[in-house]
């Protein structure tokens, strides 16, 4: 599977189930079961997504010093209650420094 | 004249929310570059997945070097969440008219979690409508335009990592997670859960996998 061939199934995908749910009938949404899981499933998949992003590399348990400093600026950011951009951009100079200065 | 000041409501709810959303186009364009898409690569996701999260999980994957199918139903996953968003969206977002099943085709495509939030902010449904329109216009152009520069600014680069840009990603992701942790313990500890699910598994399955096996965690809470 080549990049491109990813990139048009996550572009062709993320458009149906778009559309699915403007077109479907609505007692689908009514079943608890259907809705607590849909609630529930991005949750999951994004704490993995921040775990995996932030302390694996190559396959392996990686700890790298500066990238978890700049996630814990992303926090402090955050309970601030920091705009969506100010979060991003203070996590990434913090990361930045934090190598600058750890070489 | 109260409904026409819920309408500029809106539009000024949709503006402010599609402009300072819309800006970190930058950092997916960045992002995505620093994990070795091209530049078109990066613009044509923005232009045609369009929703922010997905969009990251699979630059993500592909910056880990994973396997490509894991990292598509990642993403697919992720976007599951624009379905639920539109169920809840498809009275208010009916279309009248001639040019209805054109209009709901390109509704659809502006279903996503910024748009949701302020069109069910909104207290009529006509103000609504103004809402999802006003958000989806103006965070589509932004989001675009800002990918491009993301991509190409980065694209100069030599070293992305210098600057910081590779903990962009996994930051997005907790800034959408945030206002859901805030809510709930029950919440807090699914997160917890499948975070410690992806990372044990990380070193025994192809990368992509483990972030999938997470949704165990799911079944988890659904079963207590």
């Amino acid at each position: 599977m080549t990049l491109w061939w990813a990139i048009a199934a996550v572009c062709l995908g993320c458009y149906a189930l778009k559309l699915a749910g403007l077109a479907a009938p609505r007692r689908v949404l009514d079943h608890p079961r259907v809705r607590r899981f849909a609630e529930l499933v991005p949750v999951a998949l994004l704490a993995a997504l921040i775990a995996v992003q932030t302390f694996t590399a190559e396959g392996g348990l990686s700890f790298d010093p500066a990238r978890t400093a700049g996630l814990g600026a992303a926090v402090v950011a955050l309970l601030l209650r920091a705009p969506f951009l100010v979060v991003l951009a203070s996590a990434a100079v913090v990361t930045a420094l934090a190598r600058m200065l750890l070489g | 004249m109260e409904e026409t000041t819920s309408r500029s409501a809106a539009v000024r709810d949709g503006l402010g929310v599609g402009l300072a959303v819309g800006l970190s186009g930058i950092a997916f364009g960045a992002a995505a570059v620093t994990a070795g898409l091209s530049v078109p690569q990066a613009c044509v996701l923005s232009l045609l997945a369009f929703t922010g999260a997905s969009q990251f999980a699979l630059t993500g994957a592909v910056a880990a070097g994973g396997d490509l199918a894991a990292a598509t139903l990642g993403a697919l996953l992720l976007g599951g969440r624009n379905t639920l968003y539109g169920l809840r969206m498809a009275d208010l977002l009916r279309v009248r008219g001639q040019h209805r099943f054109l209009g709901r085709l390109l509704a659809a495509h502006g279903v996503i979690d910024e748009t949701t939030a302020v069109t069910m902010a909104q207290p009529d449904p006509e103000s609504a409508r103004t809402g999802f329109v006003t958000t989806f216009a103006s965070l589509y152009v932004a989001w675009n335009l800002t990918t491009l520069a993301g991509a190409y600014g980065t694209s100069f680069l030599g070293d992305p990592g210098v600057l910081g840009l590779d903990v962009v990603g996994p930051v997005a992701f907790l800034a959408i997670l945030w206002p859901r942790l805030a809510e709930s313990a029950e919440l807090r500890w699914l997160a917890a859960g499948a975070a410690a699910i992806a990372l044990c598994a990380t070193p025994f399955l192809p990368a992509g996998v483990p972030v999938l096996l997470s949704a165990v965690a799911v079944l988890a809470v659904m079963l207590r």
